[in-house]
């Protein structure tokens, strides 16, 4: 445990003494919950159509995969057209593309990345690096399949795959979500053990809250 | 003053109207500015989707009170804005709840919602909200002087602190506008104005490039939609008053559309042209370039 993290006591300013206990001051830890459809089926559907013409992708990028987001933004690729629109914070991003490989340290902040996101939300594994480790499968300190770790709905396998195949991804992941089949955020919150176990069994050096919300 | 109660519907149906409005004004610009880039841009009804999307997101946090009121009071800073002044002059049904006196209200108006954001993003905890709101509340002060001084000398040119009666004075041919009957006036204001709309020079305290995001940092969900219509209706209710200020206000929709357009694209052509300011950049600048040309029109009124 980091020592900013620790329960300790803080004299204030004016003097006064206070306990503070960061886990839980600053984050909440309770595990996440399975957040249900909107009851009329109909309703459903409309968002579901809305959320898959209003992807925002949380500007996240880790491995070399990076390098082939950017170019989506500029006038020969211009995702835009497709409702494709890159959000700073997790908060307000419905779409986490893991670009490329993994170390461990930046699993770390992938996952207090993606549990901040709000339900529904959706993961793409970009490049063969995320499907089973790829040209870093013998690697020390990379993870081999992402899937373990987060709920991933969808993969764009390559090596590196180009822009194109980024935005024939999109609309795939739009058909996805239409068809209603991207439910990721409810299977991490069914599976959550699951998921920690196996996030604990490479991150050995365990030092944030159990759920970041 | 009486009240009618018909007002209320009509003003809902001002609100209405300006909210579509909004919602594809935004988008064209956005279009606009994508177009300048050779880019072609989000389609036209693209903000539609993104606030039903954001209605339609299932879970959403809370920081405590103040987070929950922060977009509203936000959201509440434009429709006061907007339903304060008189949307279209002369008309019994788009006047609004605008009185006598309303220029201050909307000058207040126009920094509440600002307020609201500031408390509701401080008790979100986050250190870049906290950035942002000092920059975004530093810059918008230094932004706002040269405005009030111009509203005071629109105020003294017609004796009236009445929006209505300053329209009234401007009707009768386009020479009789307050451009060309007080034009420092108007350019302080305009100078206020591209400083408020959001845009470069001056959009470091939003922009996604910077600071990430500013203010709204911790907002998602419902809150950002709420945010997000605030975002539509606020540009066009803060183009209205200097639609009825500077430029003779409108007697038709279809007018009121086209010099809200036209207002709103000065900031858009000095957006695409010139590079982002720092705040301490942009304060200097609306207080050397801005500044004076307001006190030179209080002094020549």
């Amino acid at each position: 445990m980091k020592e900013e993290l620790k329960k300790r006591v803080i004299k204030g300013p004016d003097g006064f003494e206070f306990e503070v206990d960061p886990l839980q001051d600053y984050y909440c830890e309770a595990p996440p919950t399975v957040q249900p459809a909107a009851y009329q089926k109909i309703v459903e559907k409309i968002f579901n159509w809305a959320r898959s013409e209003s992807i925002w992708i949380l500007g996240f990028g880790t491995g070399c995969g990076a390098i082939e987001m950017r170019p989506l933004m500029t006038p020969r690729f211009d995702a835009y057209r497709f409702g494709v629109q890159w959000r700073p914070t997790p908060r307000q991003a419905n779409l986490f593309i893991i670009s490329g490989y993994l170390s461990t340290k930046t699993l770390k902040r992938a996952i207090r990345s993606y549990e901040q996101m709000q339900n529904p939300k959706y993961v793409i594994g970009l490049g063969s690096c995320t499907i089973n480790g790829g040209m870093y499968w013998d690697s020390y300190n990379t993870i081999k399949r992402l899937d373990d770790y987060l709920p991933v709905d969808l993969y764009i396998a390559g090596c590196m795959p180009r822009p194109e195949a980024l935005l024939a991804g999109f609309e795939e992941m739009k058909k996805i979500i239409r068809a209603g089949k991207a439910e990721g955020g409810n299977l991490y919150a069914e599976n959550f053990d699951w998921y920690k176990a196996n996030q604990k069994k490479v991150i050995h050096d365990w030092d944030m809250p159990e759920h970041s919300w | 003053m009486e009240f009618e109660w018909i007002k209320i519907p009509y003003s809902l149906l001002t609100l209405f109207i300006v909210i579509n409005f909004g919602l594809l004004l935004t988008a064209l610009i956005q279009k606009i500015g994508a177009r300048v880039g050779r880019r072609h841009g989000i389609p036209i009804y693209q903000n539609y989707i993104d606030l039903i999307k954001n209605y339609a997101i299932r879970s959403s946090i809370t920081h405590g009170f103040m987070f929950y009121l922060g977009p509203v009071f936000r959201l509440s800073g434009g429709v006061g804005l907007l339903l304060f002044v008189p949307t279209i002059y002369g008309s019994e049904m788009f006047s609004n709840l605008s009185f006598a006196g309303d220029l201050i209200l909307a000058l207040y108006f126009v920094f509440f919602g600002a307020l609201g954001m500031a408390l509701g993003a401080g008790e979100s905890g986050h250190p870049h909200a906290a950035i942002g709101v000092s920059r975004g509340l530093s810059q918008m002060t230094a932004a706002e002087l040269p405005f009030a001084l111009a509203v005071f000398s629109v105020a003294l040119q017609y004796q009236t602190l009445s929006v209505t009666d300053i329209v009234a004075a401007q009707q009768g041919g386009v020479l009789n506008w307050t451009l060309f009957t007080n034009p420092f006036a108007v350019t302080a204001a305009m100078f206020s104005f591209l400083g408020s709309m959001m845009r470069p020079p001056f959009d470091v305290v939003l922009a996604p490039q910077e600071i990430p995001i500013g203010p709204p940092t911790e907002y998602h969900s419902s809150y950002l939609a709420l945010m997000q219509t605030n975002r539509v209706i606020f540009p066009v209710a803060k183009i209205v008053i200097y639609m009825n200020l500077f430029f003779g206000g409108a007697a038709s929709w279809p007018v009121f559309f086209l010099k809200v357009f036209l207002i709103y694209m000065v900031s858009v052509f000095v957006g695409v042209a010139f590079p982002r300011f720092r705040v301490e950049q942009s304060i200097r600048w609306f207080l050397i370039w801005a500044m004076p040309l307001g006190i030179l029109a209080i002094v020549l009124v």
